[in-house]
């Protein structure tokens, strides 16, 4: 199991020697070419843009940049790690950004973001598979967003795309354990020593 | 006979019907076996990699365990699934290390066995351009469309190693063969913002409206693609003037050229409606009922 206390990282390590352990990648060979931010299709929704979100960990900028929406406009399509001359996987940095975020409780820009992933995984963890009425419905009543693609949804559910019922996996027990000894405790973000396995 | 183990994934057991409807019957008609893995799990798709990393490789990594325990390669339709699983077993390939954790996490020991294919890999590199050429019963008469990869089929390179990253080839070479004809266009692997359809709906749409229209410059009637997030979200958020394109999984194409009859029943499952576009182009009877 990996915990944050095998990942070689301590409270108070900056920013960038955090991501770097998580998502095992060295932002420091960054030098601002911005061959990721021209290929970036959610650049212009971005504030600062997948180049300055490097420089912004360069600079341990960390209250700004793990409260930006930036982190969760990134739709992980990989071209800047594709482009990337010091092939830095941007992608998975971004990546760590939210987990980091996440691990370490910070209010996210981007709520229904959030309540997306963790309604995703709620529903892999406990059926096995995912079950879009269960999500839809349920990430609808958690953002309030009661109205959004009411229509193209209902068109789904006539025409079979939305089953409402959900196939459960029949190694859920196997589902579970898999979860336990994958997801982190929150806690361990802060240095805390976990227990090993 | 020739056999693979068979990984639907979550999307073609829903928005995606017509997807596993037509794989299945093209394989089928091709005379090879599919085996649908048993008991297979949701890859956690990109949930699990934005929350926890080592999550995101355990999930995937059952179902390597499965399919190495069946024995066969496994086909993944799903562009999003197949990104994972590539992700995973390159993540198994790397370091001992990273190994014995997901190993740890999925309950099973690795053997590099058995291959996680893309469905046009299956078709490209081991059916081929010209073997599928020769089984085209229904020329699809020069129909106009461009061949859309989007991003997980080709990116990361060293991780999909599909086909060239920046201006793959395989499906408009395939589209070929069944006699449409693939128009060049310079989008073929930009993002349609489909992880985001849900969360920035805005998002999608203007990502969505752009391809329809570099699609529609290139002189396209329609975008085929193999990804399910890539099809929902270029049928939910086309916007704009132009009439709407529609997308067509490229099993779909590859069914209606082989003249089989089941094609009749995906089209309604649209939310574009092909149907008017396959009868213009005389690959349908003009009929009343639609």
């Amino acid at each position: 199991m990996l915990t944050d206390s095998r990942l070689d990282v301590k409270a108070g390590d900056s920013l960038m020697h955090r991501l770097n352990a998580r998502a095992e990648q060295q932002v420091e060979l960054c030098y601002h070419c911005h061959k990721c931010t021209a290929g970036c299709p959610v650049a212009e929704e971005m504030r600062f843009g997948p180049d300055q979100v490097l420089l912004m960990i360069q600079l341990n900028q960390q209250d700004r940049l793990l409260t930006s929406r930036d982190i969760w406009l990134c739709a992980g399509c990989e071209a800047c790690a594709t482009r990337c001359p010091n092939e830095i996987d941007i992608a998975r940095v971004m990546d760590a950004l939210r987990q980091v975020a996440l691990a370490e409780g910070v209010r996210p820009a981007d709520t229904s973001s959030v309540k997306f992933h963790r309604l995703f995984l709620f529903l892999v963890e406990h059926l096995g598979r995912m079950n879009e009425a269960g999500l839809l419905g349920a990430h609808k009543l958690w953002t309030g967003n009661l109205l959004a693609d009411l229509g193209s949804g209902a068109v789904m559910v006539v025409k079979g795309k939305i089953p409402l019922v959900p196939h459960v996996l029949r190694d859920r027990a196997g589902m579970q354990r898999l979860f336990s000894r994958s997801l982190h405790p929150a806690a361990t973000e802060s240095g805390a020593q976990e227990p090993g396995p | 006979m020739t056999a693979y183990s068979y990984y639907p994934g979550c999307s073609l057991h829903s928005t995606g019907r017509e997807f596993d409807a037509s794989v299945t019957a093209v394989f089928r008609a091709l005379k090879i076996d599919l085996v649908e893995l048993e008991d297979w799990n949701c890859c956690g798709a990109s949930s699990a990699h934005s929350v926890d990393r080592d999550l995101s490789l355990a999930l995937p990594a059952r179902n390597l365990a499965l399919a190495q325990a069946a024995g066969r390669d496994v086909i993944m339709p799903c562009a999003a699934c197949y990104n994972r699983h590539r992700t995973a077993e390159h993540e198994l390939q790397s370091t001992a290390e990273r190994r014995r954790r997901i190993e740890a996490a999925a309950d099973f020991e690795y053997r590099p066995s058995v291959h996680v294919r893309a469905l046009i890999e299956v078709l490209y590199d081991t059916i081929g351009p010209q073997a599928l050429r020769e089984l085209v019963v229904r020329d699809l008469g020069g129909l106009p469309a461009v061949a859309y990869y989007g991003c997980l089929l080709v990116r990361p390179p060293q991780v999909t190693g599909f086909d060239h990253a920046e201006h793959p080839t395989k499906m408009g070479e395939l589209l070929g063969a069944l006699g449409a004809e693939a128009r060049p266009w310079g989008d073929a692997t930009e993002c349609c913002g489909g992880g985001l359809t849900l969360t920035q709906p805005k998002v999608a749409r203007r990502l969505v409206t752009r391809l329809a229209e570099r699609a529609r410059e290139a002189g396209a009637q329609a975008i085929v693609t193999s990804c399910p997030l890539c099809q929902v979200n270029l049928e939910m958020r086309q916007s704009g003037r132009a009439e709407r394109l529609p997308i067509f999984y490229i099993s779909e194409l590859v069914g209606l050229a082989l003249g089989l009859e089941e094609s009749k029943a995906w089209w309604p499952m649209h939310l574009i409606d092909p149907r008017p576009l396959l009868r213009s182009a005389g690959l349908m009877a003009p009929q009343a009922a639609a």
